[in-house]
């Protein structure tokens, strides 16, 4: 054999072996999250683990549903809020920004994504967490005076500041991905519904947003499962507290990646305290595979539907 | 011959940035015929079309100088309302350029878009019209189907219908039988000389015997010149520029 073709050969294994390498931490993350989060599953029915809200390790409580039902919250709340942010944002740029305008103000958004968690969360408790309690709570819990508005948490560390931080640090990435799927919409598709004397926004409503839906799909769970996983920022202004389930918007939120950030590694020998926390990166496994996993078949049904 | 000029094209120059496209063009175009924009590719044809609907308007970095008149308007005066010029045109590209949905909501997008909300209406335009097209027996069982599924030809056709759908005075063809296969060709070239009675009908295309079959008058441009205007029989049998003779007897055109 010539050396040329040895050396292809040769890349070719490495290059294999590497891609199995990274394929196979996947694999054993998900192994051994499960093979130490079982000692609790052996112990505590599921059931009493994931709807029980009640956290008290040093007397063997060990419910999840607090942390649960934060995170959907928080993450609800910044999806609510990024959605038609990033959106019209992307919408704008694409479609209505001169081309100048566009060169200038992409790099920017794309410069947001690259912002540290951290400066997000000071960001959150010198801004985010003030206008909270000092306008947005008491306008709410003054005019509006029904669910999800009413609380008695006023410290503005509540599940909303979570959102809305997490919004800000999700819309970037929505606004890149929904900004390049509008691009691959054939330019003449757009000139066929103008020359039919349809407006600009007609067109983008009815024709460009149509043939990009799912793609904007996929740019929204994209953010989804990224504000689920979210971490730092949030674990700042969310409040962290063991309260019970959050009931408003108002209230603290304490969401699964804060707690084990928060948790673990100091959990001195308390009896399953480790296994409680590693059951809880699991379920943040799951619900993050689970909801990606939804997602496309949202997606495929969707181009199913339209070829 | 003496017919009415629909479109008048005066002391058109069209520029994309420094590359000067379109040079002093003064065309008329009559009414209820099919003229015939003819020239070798680059010559500005497709340019001269989306100048008379202003889809011209889209690029970046255009720039014009002269006018149009349709109807007697000057479409590039500020109070000219460029959605109802648009709708007076209906437009067929090269490709067929469906929207994605079905293909009753393709029909029906220009009129719904211009504010019909009836759907009994809404149902007899888009019969008539695919009927119009002959596309009607092809399709009447999935009319709500999404029209990607149709073929390229039938696509063409149910481009023209959902053009005819806005009752337009003139219809616009870039090169529409340029993605065709023979069969669907001749059923569009068939339909636009049933078109001609009611329509006027502005055809680009580098296809020579099209041209001979269908215009009734003729506009030879090259390289953003305009050579040579006139009756299609009198350009096709007795051209006046040595360029013109060259190209239809297809010889070289520089070297002429």
């Amino acid at each position: 054999m010539n050396r040329r073709r040895f050396k292809d050969l040769i890349v070719q294994r490495i290059m294999f072996i590497l891609c199995c390498f990274v394929i196979s931490i996947l694999f054993f993350i998900v192994m051994g999250l499960f093979y130490k989060a079982s000692p609790i599953l052996a112990i505590h029915s599921l059931r009493d683990l994931l709807f029980s809200s009640t956290w008290h390790p040093s007397k063997g409580n060990f419910g999840l549903g607090l942390f649960i039902v934060s995170t959907l919250w928080v993450t609800a709340i910044a999806i609510v809020i990024a959605i038609p942010l990033s959106l019209l944002t992307a919408i704008y740029l694409t479609e209505y920004a001169p081309k100048r305008m566009r060169e200038v103000l992409k790099p920017l958004i794309d410069l947001l994504a690259g912002i540290s968690p951290v400066i997000y969360g000071v960001w959150g408790i010198i801004a985010i967490v003030p206008l909270i309690s000092d306008y947005v709570m008491p306008f709410f819990s003054e005019r509006l005076t029904f669910f999800p508005f009413l609380s008695d948490n006023y410290t503005g560390y509540s599940a909303l500041a979570g959102g809305i931080v997490l919004s800000v640090m999700v819309f970037p990435i929505i606004i890149s991905v929904i900004h390049e799927v509008l691009e691959t919409v054939p330019f003449e598709i757009r000139e066929a519904s103008l020359a039919l004397g349809a407006t600009k926004w007609e067109t983008t409503r009815r024709v460009v947003l149509k043939k990009a839906r799912p793609g904007i799909v996929a740019a929204f769970i994209l953010g989804l499962t990224r504000a689920f996983g979210e971490t730092m920022a949030v674990l700042m202004v969310a409040g962290c507290s063991l309260h019970g389930f959050p009931k408003s918007v108002f209230d603290t939120a304490y969401p699964l990646p804060a707690l084990i950030a928060n948790t673990y590694g100091e959990m001195m020998s308390i009896p399953l305290y480790d296994s409680a926390v590693l059951l809880a990166a699991f379920i943040l496994l799951l619900m993050t595979t689970l909801f990606n996993m939804v997602a496309w078949g949202i997606l495929l049904h969707i181009e199913r539907k339209e070829r | 011959m003496e017919a009415k000029s629909h479109i008048k094209v005066r002391n058109l120059n069209v520029y994309y940035g420094s590359a000067h496209i379109l040079k002093d063009i003064t065309i008329d175009i009559p009414e209820k015929k099919i003229t015939a924009i003819i020239g070798p590719s680059g010559c500005g044809k497709t340019t001269l079309l989306k100048c008379f609907n202003r889809l011209i308007d889209l690029q970046d970095n255009v720039m014009l100088t002269g006018q149009v008149f349709v109807d007697d308007t000057d479409i590039f005066d500020n109070s000219t309302e460029v959605i109802q010029l648009r709708k007076k045109m209906g437009l067929l590209f090269q490709k067929p350029q469906i929207l994605p949905m079905s293909i009753y909501d393709n029909v029906a997008y220009g009129p719904r878009i211009h504010g019909l909300k009836n759907n009994k209406k809404l149902s007899e335009i888009v019969q008539h019209y695919l009927q119009e097209v002959s596309l009607w027996e092809e399709v009447k069982d999935r009319l709500h189907d999404s029209a990607a599924r149709l073929s390229v030809g039938q696509q063409q056709r149910l481009c023209l219908a959902r053009g005819l759908a806005n009752e337009p005075e003139i219809v616009l063809g870039d090169e529409p039988t340029y993605a065709l296969d023979p069969i669907s060709a001749e059923k569009i070239e068939k339909k636009f000389l049933e078109l001609r009675k009611n329509y006027t009908i502005v055809l680009v295309t580098h296809i020579l015997r099209q041209a001979k079959r269908l215009a009734d008058y003729v506009v030879f441009l090259y390289l953003g010149n305009l050579i040579e205007q006139g009756p299609a029989e009198e350009v096709f049998s007795n051209p006046r520029d040595s360029k013109t003779q060259s190209y239809l007897s297809g010889q070289f055109i520089t070297s002429a």
